[in-house]
């Protein structure tokens, strides 16, 4: 993918807990913030994507913006929703179908984990009946084994939980802005061993909408275009240790984020070492560190002594969840993928505030991974 | 007191003095799944056959349940003030698959990767007409934990 599209408008509505806003109205507020941004009116958009999975049909939207006629299309791909969103428009502006185009994302979840619909997945009553089904598990399992083999300690998983929050209360647009020690993360609840409370995200409500246009014609509605170098999605093969899974297969192969992660560096023309900062998957700590190694930023087990050495911290030589990721922010599925694109445009143009990486930073490179076994990848350059 | 009944039919065999997980085998690659599919996702052949899953395996990965889950669709008991936190992992049947199951014990001094494992029947719940409810599980052998 050459420098063919370009961010050139971003619109969040704050993540948490929003009584009395429906997470239709968080999209609707976003999509507004990104056409102020962009300089431009809902009426000059062409096309929409929009991701939810527990608010409502996106494309209804439009009543809350303007009957327009624009097309609409609404994209469901479990937690890579928003992620899929961008993809789709990326690829509308790319055939030349249009100039001005959105991905929008929102959500608004019930509180606690989230409630597994098995028949909507594929699987059988007996599976959530018998106490099994739940994401956390996975999450709990797959952190276990993975201590086992590359010996991460458990002061690793509450380190980055420290740093999750230590970003969060320097982003007002996060729902958890209170530093916590790596004490309080560490021995907050066990929720699912070895995952603490305070290690895991929780859904949330949230919104983000991003408007794109031709990297060619980015200048007449921004001073810092951001361009999109490449855009993946891919899911899961056979042989890989995926959430909801009744069973797994005794021999094994990469998940769906290093092959993504490898699509997104092709089409780039980059590696790893390209990037200057990341946003990974983080539902909980373990997912962070294990994702470090799969997108390629290290070998596996090599993580132990990065974090030990802050080099994800802010300051660091690869600054990851800059913004505080899922962990301060929560998931509200349909946008959390945006938030990323969207904590990297702000870094990228050098407008993050207290949390801003130093040394200008160049490329930027999200990533989210979920149910049942998808990942979504982006790089970013300006 | 009303009868035992499983959680579901066709998962695992049931009455059973030795209790098996029912899975599929590819009739032509081999493959082995649990539960029983039609299609195998390995070499997408549609020919698979019913087999009864090994009952003995090693513990592969694991975690404990700490909180209770969302009822439905859990059906064991999920009120937070009597809830029993319990073990769930993932056992190795040699030769065969890897199954995701509930474990007996739910303590993380007792539970390591590589301990031997065999399957039981536990009780989940009464139904509404008394019967216990049982769904499966693993334990640990008799060698496989110290103390």
């Amino acid at each position: 993918m050459s420098n063919d599209v370009a961010i050139v408008g971003i619109g969040m509505h704050p993540f948490g807990r929003h009584e009395g806003v429906s997470g239709m109205e968080q999209g609707a507020i976003a999509v507004r913030a990104a056409l102020q941004d962009a300089n431009v009116k809902w009426e000059d958009i062409e096309f929409a994507f929009g991701g939810s999975m527990a608010a409502g049909a996106p494309d209804t939207m439009v009543s809350m913006l303007g009957l327009t006629g624009l097309q609409f299309i609404n994209v469901a791909n479990g937690c890579a929703t928003g992620g899929s969103a961008l993809f789709s428009a990326v690829n509308t502006i790319k055939a030349g179908m249009a100039e001005l185009g959105i991905a929008i994302g929102f959500d608004k979840h019930e509180r606690g984990a989230f409630r597994v619909n098995t028949k909507g997945a594929g699987l059988s009553d007996w599976y959530g009946a018998s106490g099994l089904a739940l994401t956390t598990q996975f999450f709990g399992m797959k952190i276990n084994r993975y201590m086992h083999d590359y010996g991460i300690s458990h002061e690793t998983l509450a380190k980055v939980g420290a740093k999750a929050f230590r970003n969060g209360a320097k982003n007002p647009m996060a729902w958890r802005r209170q530093e916590l020690s790596e004490a309080q993360v560490a021995e907050s609840a066990m929720l699912s061993y070895p995952l603490t409370q305070y290690m895991f995200c929780s859904p949330g409500e949230g919104g983000v909408a991003l408007i794109l246009a031709p990297a060619e014609s980015a200048h007449k509605y921004t001073d810092k275009p951001v361009f999109l170098k490449a855009a993946a999605v891919r899911s899961r093969r056979f042989g890989s240790f995926e959430v909801m899974a009744p069973h797994i297969a005794l021999e094994h192969s990469v998940g769906p984020t290093v092959d993504a992660s490898k699509a997104a560096y092709e089409m780039a023309g980059m590696g790893p070492e390209d990037i200057d900062i990341a946003q990974l998957q983080d539902t909980e700590v373990g997912a962070e560190i294990m994702h470090m190694a799969e997108n390629g930023f290290c070998e596996h087990g090599e993580q132990e002594r990065m974090i030990a050495m802050g080099e994800t911290e802010i300051g660091g030589r690869l600054p990851v969840n800059t913004d505080g990721g899922c962990l301060a922010n929560g998931e509200p599925i349909g946008a959390s993928g945006l938030r990323q694109v969207y904590e990297n445009v702000l870094q990228l143009r050098g407008e993050a505030g207290a949390r801003q990486v130093p040394n200008e930073p160049k490329t930027a490179y999200t990533h989210v991974y979920g149910a049942p076994g998808i990942s979504g990848v982006t790089i970013l350059a300006r | 007191m009303g009868q035992q009944v499983p959680v579901a039919e066709g998962v695992f065999t049931f009455p059973s003095e030795s209790p098996h997980l029912i899975g599929s085998r590819c009739t032509n690659c081999g493959n082995h799944m649990f539960p029983t599919q039609g299609s195998c996702p390995k070499c997408a052949s549609t020919d698979t056959e019913q087999v009864e899953l090994a009952n003995r395996g090693t513990l592969w990965t694991w975690t404990i349940q700490g909180y209770p889950p969302k009822a439905p669709p859990y059906a064991g008991d999920a009120d937070p003030k009597s809830f029993e936190a319990f073990g769930v992992g993932y056992v190795e049947l040699p030769g065969q698959v890897k199954v995701e199951t509930r474990l007996t014990v739910a303590d993380p001094d007792q539970l390591r990767i590589g301990m031997e494992m065999e399957m039981v029947l536990v009780p989940l719940t009464t139904d509404d007409d008394g019967n216990e409810v049982v769904t499966f599980a693993f334990a640990p052998t008799s060698t496989g934990v110290e103390s």
